[in-house]
């Protein structure tokens, strides 16, 4: 039987392949963007209420920095722990338009030897963990000019 | 200028994995700090208790555990929790109740037993806790985000790996004088390196460890000291426990991505550094007054950039002040001279108390091997999960 396909979190990020992008939200009254997205206010203190409407981020930033986890998180990150620990690259990139800094997994295959501060990289869709019935989807930062 | 408060006493349990429930700690750790103040428990008005959380819950509520396990005498209570500033909340509630006239000596207690290995969040399916979110969906231990600093410190200042280094051999040889440490021995530079990577660039021995352990004060209006025999106490004149300002652009735990400065640019300081310029402000002091500090170092790296957030050079200079041995013993200001987190590990409320105990030590001239000498003034600084600062000024 196929997996279905689910987001870890829901309206997070949307789109197939070059389409891929991640979704905040931006208010109407001063243009302030939030990611993880806000729905109810906006929170500029010197704002008041705008109207908060969905809104994609750059699919493109410069890494901000970047690290690995040679060990095995804990719950809720979903490990198999029959298999050893194979470590995940964590990069944070520093998205120009947006002018923040959003944290994501890099794609399967990118090390910390891959990368260094300042490089440019892209959002791609990726596959946080498969059980039984689903296909966890999620985020990944890639180096440009890398192909999964 | 907020009027001060007396530090009349100071107690300790030490820090370690010793297998007893926090209330034991905190215990040991209250009676130490009344004994040393030469207070009687039933005559403390007030008992603020840094809470110990388990699982998200903060079910271990302090102040009244503590006060029943000391023996009920019918003592206001309050227990705060913000995560590692909630020692700091303790002492800010302490003196702000001491400031208002509602009591005249308060006993503050915060005490930990310490889970084994990374701190992790609560169970169940909590989508809308960005604690629950960052472990779920990236995996992103506080080992993570120290990482993230480090090699953000790397590439913008040119800090190396050695010098991460040299702040954990300067600790750990203060820690070996401290018989409150948990971890007692000299480190090298060698047994850094030789330690395995943890989160790339950090290893196991440039991250704290988490602990058991307790410490409590005695604090006190300046007139009640006064009528109680210390015409010249050790002091605390500043608290400050500040929030971020918007748009916060310094990724923080437990955060996913910093706020935006697409609409409103940052102005000021950036958080860290306002949580101690607000101390400075309300001390009237600078950091050319200080004679020492204790600071959070979560890792090596971070003490280095506590060094730029309490002003004591400028960005980008921290690594600068390890190197030429300013921020050791016998330097123009010591940093950690209790050994900091390093020798301790964290014992999340605990530390922040702990902080201003070995201030109160160091400023009464009775900080043993690891006395500066004459210190007058000297300043905590830490920070707790999701945006709540911490930082207090002690002087004599
Ligand atoms: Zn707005």
């Amino acid at each position: 039987m196929a997996r279905r396909k689910a987001p870890v979190v829901a309206r997070w990020f949307a789109g197939e392949g070059d389409a891929f992008r991640l979704l905040g939200t931006r208010c109407s009254r001063c243009g302030a963007v939030f990611f993880p997205r806000e729905d109810d206010f906006c929170r500029n203190p010197q704002c008041g209420d705008g109207e908060l409407s969905e809104v994609a981020l750059s699919p493109r930033g410069r890494v901000w920095s970047f690290t690995d986890g040679r060990y095995r998180p804990p719950a809720p990150y979903v490990s198999d722990p029959e298999l050893p620990w194979r470590p995940y690259t964590l990069i944070a990139v520093e998205l120009e338009a947006e002018r923040m800094v959003v944290l994501g997994q890099g794609a399967p295959g990118v090390t910390v030897a891959d990368l260094e501060v300042g490089m440019e990289v892209e959002v791609v869709s990726g596959v946080l963990h498969e059980d039984a019935e689903t296909t966890w989807t999620t985020w990944h930062w890639r180096p440009l000019g890398v192909r999964a | 200028m907020t009027d001060e408060v007396a530090v009349l006493g100071a107690g300790m349990h030490p820090w370690g994995k010793w297998g007893r429930g926090f209330v034991a700690y905190g215990t040991v750790a209250a009676r130490a700090a009344l004994a040393d103040a030469g207070v009687d428990w039933r005559d403390v008005g007030s008992v603020v208790g840094a809470d110990t959380v388990r699982g998200g819950y903060p079910g271990y509520v302090a102040g009244a555990t503590f006060a029943k396990a000391l023996g009920w005498q019918g003592a206001r209570v309050a227990s705060v929790y913000a995560a590692c500033a909630s020692g700091a909340q303790a002492i800010a509630t302490a003196r702000a109740q001491l400031l208002a006239g509602l009591a005249d000596v308060v006993l503050v207690v915060g005490a930990d037993a310490a889970p084994k290995g990374f701190f992790r969040p609560a169970g169940g399916d909590r989508p809308d806790d960005p604690d629950w979110l960052r472990f779920r969906v990236l995996g992103a231990t506080n080992p993570a985000y120290f990482a993230l600093y480090a090699r953000r410190r790397m590439a913008v200042h040119g800090d190396t790996l050695e010098d991460f280094a040299r702040v954990k051999v300067k600790n750990a040889a203060l820690g070996a004088r401290n018989p409150y440490a948990r971890y007692r021995k000299p480190v090298t530079g060698e047994d850094v390196a030789a330690s395995p990577v943890v989160a790339d660039p950090l290893r196991l021995l440039d991250i704290c460890a988490t602990s058991d352990g307790a410490a409590a004060l005695v604090l006190s209006t300046l007139e009640y000291a006064r009528r109680h025999g210390a015409p010249d106490p050790v002091r605390i004149r500043a608290v400050s426990t500040v929030t971020p300002t918007y748009p916060n652009t310094v990724l923080d735990l437990p955060d996913i991505a910093t706020d935006s400065a697409a609409a409103v640019p940052p102005t000021g300081r950036a958080f860290r550094a306002s949580i101690a310029h607000a101390a400075y402000e309300e001390a009237g002091v600078g950091p050319d007054d200080l004679s020492l500090a204790e600071v959070y170092d979560l890792s090596t790296a971070l003490e280095l950039q506590w060094y730029e957030d309490l002003g004591l050079c400028g960005e980008g200079e921290g690594a600068k002040l390890i190197r030429e041995g300013t921020t050791a013993p016998g330097g123009r200001i010591p940093v950690n001279t209790s050994g900091g987190l390093a020798s301790f590990g964290e014992a999340v409320p605990a530390q922040a108390i702990a902080q201003v105990c070995e201030l109160t030590w160091q400023l009464r001239g009775v900080a043993g091997g690891r006395q500066v000498v004459g210190a007058r003034v000297g300043i905590t600084a830490n920070q707790g999960l999701f945006g709540h600062g911490s930082s207090v000024v002690v002087v004599r």
